[in-house]
């Protein structure tokens, strides 16, 4: 491997880490505070991606906005999504058994599919990416990196750094904190858990969507998608320790890099290095690299 | 774990119904009811881990499949393997897979073990998918079902569809009484401390990670009975049965049906399965049949909503309904 091809990698394994940050971010967020294994959560993905693609026509339309405009439009959409659904479906699971939620996300995996396939059908459809993100930077004489893939980079840092203002630094992040900790003690000092809890679950989807929107243009967009993506955030969630957004982070960067250079390097053995590697990071640290806190 | 009489009566007579069952269906009817018994045998397997042990296993297909794979493997090429060492050869290889997942997955807890135990199970599904021994993506064929004869005198025909049914329910049956056995036994009570609360067992002075992992292998074992049977009865075996969507498909089916009860496990198998029958079939749902996970997974969401204990608390609810008993409702 020359050091081009290295280059390129590298950056590669960066960009699906990140991404996969921003859809393991929401998932630990869930999962860490509210206790829910949301199944559901790659099918939020999915949502995102086929609303980067049905959403850009019916946005130009009516407010002639572009990439950006899509964005925003998903974005808006997925926290009411997220709200209403945390009190359709969770609200009134918490007192009851973890497993009735999964059975409850793993139900709601196959409506969102089947609504999927009715409305869009269950075609693979393309994204282009907006004009002035669409070309690339030459890397040497021969390779060149797409500007599109840096972009995401840079979104998913951006959101990063975002969160880790808001977990560190407000009111909000310290309920939240505090709740992953202990929910009856949240309770008791007057703050409304049930009301936290939607939030935290609208931006769980809104993360996971807005992951699906902007990977669109890289990944395309399929009806397994969802799919996919859930089994290795899990992964990293439970890689990073569950409930520890900086945990979640430097797992999917792990992971990127090895599923990356996994399919470079040992192409026969690139599905299972993933597992192997959880397996043995379990197995040295019980419950993850990073305890939540 | 005490058990009403009206349980008893009510399980008895829905054996005595699937005994007679093969007079009145249909060859789609008893495939069908094949198939779904030997879900049931995986189910009860993981029964014993997540609803009697308190461990969520996510890799159960795994010594489905292992077990499936295995009895292919094992089976001479173009000659009958005698089933008194085929079944036992093949449990044991799965039971052997789930004593090294087990010894090392119980070192972690909670979430972490689910996704420990799902790790280990990918791991067979990538093992089975990529590498000759399993075949690729496209599987491998059992030309010849194994024969069950004493000597000379064949007993049971496994290529009858019929006879096939009759040991798929006879297994069944015996896994049944086999964990309602021991769960009774010592052995099972100590599980069942341990699920409520594993620190005090312990230091009531039971070491609690052999009882456990005894717990994982009789449960692999009883996943390879199943696995065993499932190859046996399509001759055919590819890696699908080792993915992770049969593993949460039999967790599915044992949440539906109620956890904590054998009975719900096997409910749940049915119920799942039915279901999935149902909203598959053009002449109930017409052309809605396309679309059939919609009415799966809808009403999988409203067992959730309106079941809190799943299929198997449906009775008492609707006895707290009709009766207005303000006790009914209590655990």
């Amino acid at each position: 491997m020359d050091l081009a091809t290295f280059l390129v990698q590298c950056l590669n394994s960066v960009q699906f880490g990140l991404l996969l940050f921003l859809v393991a971010s929401g998932l630990t967020l869930i999962f860490g505070i509210m206790g829910v294994i949301n199944l559901a959560h790659g099918s939020f993905y999915m949502i995102g991606a086929y609303m980067a693609y049905g959403l850009a026509p019916v946005v130009a339309e009516s407010v002639g906005g572009g990439f950006f405009a899509t964005l925003a439009f998903g974005i808006v959409l997925s926290v009411v999504a997220g709200y209403l659904l945390e009190w359709a479906f969770f609200s009134y699971l918490y007192e009851r058994e973890h497993l009735q939620q999964v059975l409850m996300t793993y139900g709601l995996i196959l409506v969102f599919d089947e609504l999927r396939s009715i409305i869009v059908g269950d075609d693979v459809h393309g994204v282009p990416p907006p004009d002035w993100l669409a070309g690339s930077i030459p890397l040497g004489d021969l390779m060149s990196y797409p500007v599109y893939r840096l972009f995401i980079s840079g979104v998913c840092i951006l959101l990063a750094i975002g969160m880790y203002f808001v977990f560190t630094r407000t009111r909000l992040g310290m309920m939240i904190r505090a709740g992953s900790t202990n929910r009856e003690m949240v309770q008791s000092l007057g703050i409304d858990i049930k009301i936290l809890y939607r939030l935290v679950f609208a931006a769980g989807v809104a993360l996971a969507a807005l992951a699906g929107m902007i990977a669109a243009p890289v990944s395309s967009v399929y009806p397994g998608m969802g799919e996919q993506v859930l089994i290795i955030c899990f992964v990293v969630v439970v890689i990073g320790g569950i409930g520890s957004v900086r945990g979640a982070l430097l797992a999917a960067l792990l992971i990127g890099a090895v599923d990356t250079f996994g399919k470079v390097l040992l192409p026969s053995a690139a599905g299972v290095l993933v597992y192997v590697l959880m397996a043995a990071i379990l197995l040295w640290k019980p419950a993850g690299l990073f305890r939540a806190g | 774990m005490e058990v009403s009489r009206a349980a008893v009566v009510l399980s008895l007579a829905a054996l005595a119904g699937l005994a007679a069952y093969p007079l009145v269906a249909s060859d789609f009817g008893i495939d069908l009811a094949t198939k779904i018994l030997i879900y049931a045998i995986l189910a009860l397997s993981l029964e014993l881990l997540v609803g009697q042990t308190g461990l969520v296993c996510f890799g159960q297909a795994a010594f489905f499949g292992i077990a499936a794979y295995a009895t292919v493997r094992f089976s001479p090429e173009y000659d009958a393997a005698a089933i008194w060492w085929l079944l036992p050869a093949a449990v044991a290889t799965s039971a052997a897979f789930a004593l090294v997942v087990g010894a090392l997955s119980l070192r972690t807890r909670g979430v972490y073990f689910i996704m420990v135990t799902l790790a280990f199970s990918q791991m067979a599904y990538y093992v089975i998918h990529d590498t000759p021994i399993g075949g690729g993506t496209d599987g491998i064929y059992l030309n010849v079902p194994p024969s069950v004869a004493i000597g000379p005198v064949s007993l049971v025909d496994l290529s009858d569809p019929s006879q096939f049914y009759y040991v798929a329910l006879a297994a069944m049956t015996g896994c049944f009484v086999l964990l309602a056995v021991v769960l009774r036994s010592r052995f099972g009570r100590a599980l069942a401390g341990i699920r409520v609360n594993e620190q005090r067992m312990r230091a009531a002075g039971f070491p609690t990670y052999p009882y456990q992992l005894a717990a994982f292998v009789i449960s692999g074992a009883i996943a390879g009975i199943a696995g065993f049977l499932f190859a046996t009865k399509d001759g055919f075996v590819n890696p699908e049965l080792l993915s992770w969507h049969l593993s949460g498909a039999a967790l599915v089916m044992i949440i539906l049906g109620g956890l904590g009860h054998l009975r719900g496990a096997v409910i749940g198998a049915f119920a799942l399965s039915l279901l999935e029958e149902l909203f598959q079939s053009r002449e109930f749902v017409g052309g809605f049949a396309d679309h059939w996970h919609l009415g799966l997974g809808a009403s999988i969401i409203a067992c959730v909503a309106l079941l809190p204990r799943g299929l198997i608390g449906l009775p008492r609810l609707l006895r707290a309904r009709l009766v207005g008993a303000r006790h009914a409702g209590a655990p």
